[in-house]
């Protein structure tokens, strides 16, 4: 409780000092001219001053209901990291959807119930492409979704498999086809087989 | 009241009222240990190794929810064609999502280039991101502090709290961000913060089967993408505007930026 009403001050006093410290500055310094002259400044001329006053009362009083209690700076500081903290849990706790990392450790994970088909993807050739580039995210794979959907699409071999004349990128070492007069219109997964892509593994 | 004394006053009051705040509040070393784990992530790209296969885009516009339709994508690939007779071509067609299918370079407004097979002179692929910059202009400017920098040196956005005024999206130089057709604040990449408090790689890390994509902690020397980018020659995008960006570059070409 203490803590919170901390904050809140330290919030508040933080508001005042960046926007009205040149407020606050003429403000003392009229007040001690006034206070200075004494009784003989009539009260029309404070008039301004109070409804100032009353202004900026109401508009920290808003602010305290209205600003959440967790805003704070993290080790950047104020102006970099000014932000409600929770918001970082907030994050984190969003729900992943692909699963383990890695190309490696992927093989592991599907090779667990798929030994099989993990074991015909050779690492020279399409080895090096996690499995769920084209089987979907499964992050909690085996309770939801019970069945991943398959990417078969012709786009999706196209990607690597288009033929672009770039003798410079690493582009030029992956085979490439012209899809515009390639069996047009054709899924590629009816002749080739993904896992084990080289031409004599053709089906 | 004596004029000197008068003056005084006014100086001492002027004094008070510029001391910091932050000079104020008593700091526990215990606390802000604790609150700094010694993480801060970087990303490295090696554009020597990207095929523009476009993987990266479509695992991190699944994971993240943002619309395939939508012409906006938190991480997108782009095309660089130099031609013989010295002209620079850069395009990428819906952030890359479905990669590179077409060799005609897009110009935008439904505009096309083929470019003649013998006349390409040299072509690479560049994956860009939000480089989660270690003095970000994005943060800087937002209003209401809805956008800010993690201890561990990932820039969010707070969604409850944007009200999406558009200011970050105009200071950032790298037009690392865009509004959401959803949620309708902005959005941007989070180094896939869920996955990386879960022990996993962000989606396009994950996805990239030619490891053009790597992330790491900048701050553990035996980190593998920390010996890189200490011991390799890695370049930053945009260095000029003084945002120090936290994605780091192999191979880049002064085109790149």
């Amino acid at each position: 409780m203490l803590g919170l009403v901390v904050d809140k001050s330290t919030n508040i006093v933080l508001f005042v000092y960046q926007n009205f410290t040149t407020v606050f500055i003429s403000f003392v310094s009229v007040t001690i001219l006034m206070w200075q002259e004494g009784g003989r400044v009539k009260s029309h001329v404070w008039r301004p001053l109070y409804v100032v006053i009353a202004f900026v009362a109401a508009l920290l009083l808003f602010r305290f209901f209205y600003v959440p209690n967790d805003f704070g700076s993290g080790k950047r500081g104020f102006m970099y990291s000014y932000h409600r903290l929770s918001n970082e849990a907030e994050w984190k706790n969003q729900p992943a959807k692909y699963s383990t990392s890695g190309r490696e450790r992927m093989h592991e994970y599907c090779s667990a119930c798929h030994g099989d088909v993990v074991k015909v993807r050779t690492e020279k050739l399409h080895g090096i492409i996690p499995c769920e580039n084209c089987h979907g995210p499964a992050f909690q794979h085996p309770e939801k979704p019970e069945k991943l959907t398959i990417d078969r699409s012709r786009g999706l071999c196209l990607r690597c498999h288009t033929n672009l004349p770039y003798a410079t990128s690493e582009r030029h070492r992956i085979p490439g086809v012209d899809p515009k007069t390639h069996n047009t219109g054709m899924e590629c997964v009816k002749c080739h087989n993904p896992h084990n892509p080289s031409l004599e593994g053709m089906k | 009241m004596e004029r000197l004394e008068f003056l005084q006053k006014c100086i001492l009051v002027i004094v008070g009222a510029s001391v910091p705040v932050s000079a104020l509040t008593l700091i526990d070393p215990k606390k802000v240990f604790a609150k700094n784990p010694d993480i801060q992530w970087a990303f490295l790209v090696d554009t020597n190794k990207c095929v523009g296969c476009g993987f990266c885009v479509k695992a991190c516009k699944t994971e993240n929810d943002v619309p395939f339709e939508a012409n906006v994508s938190r991480t997108w690939v782009e095309r660089y064609v130099y031609t013989k007779d010295d002209k620079r071509y850069v395009d990428s067609p819906k952030a890359a999502l479905n990669g590179f299918p077409e060799s005609r370079i897009d110009l935008g407004r439904g505009e096309y280039k083929e470019i003649d097979k013998t006349n390409v002179g040299k072509a690479f692929f560049v994956p860009k991101l939000c480089n989660h910059c270690s003095s970000p202009a994005c943060t800087q400017v937002c209003p209401v502090g809805a956008t800010y920098k993690t201890d561990d040196g990932v820039v969010l956005v707070d969604r409850t709290w944007c009200i999406g005024c558009g200011y970050c999206i105009m200071a950032c130089p790298y037009a690392a961000r865009f509004f959401h057709p959803i949620t309708k604040v902005v959005d941007k990449c989070t180094f896939c913060y869920h996955r990386l408090s879960k022990g996993l790689d962000s989606a396009c890390v994950n996805a990239c089967p030619f490891k053009a994509r790597r992330m790491g902690n900048i701050h553990d020397k035996n980190d593998p993408i920390t010996k890189i980018i200490m011991n390799e020659r890695v370049g930053v995008l945009k260095d000029e505007f003084g945002t120090k960006p936290q994605a780091f570059y192999i191979g880049l070409a002064q085109e790149v930026r």
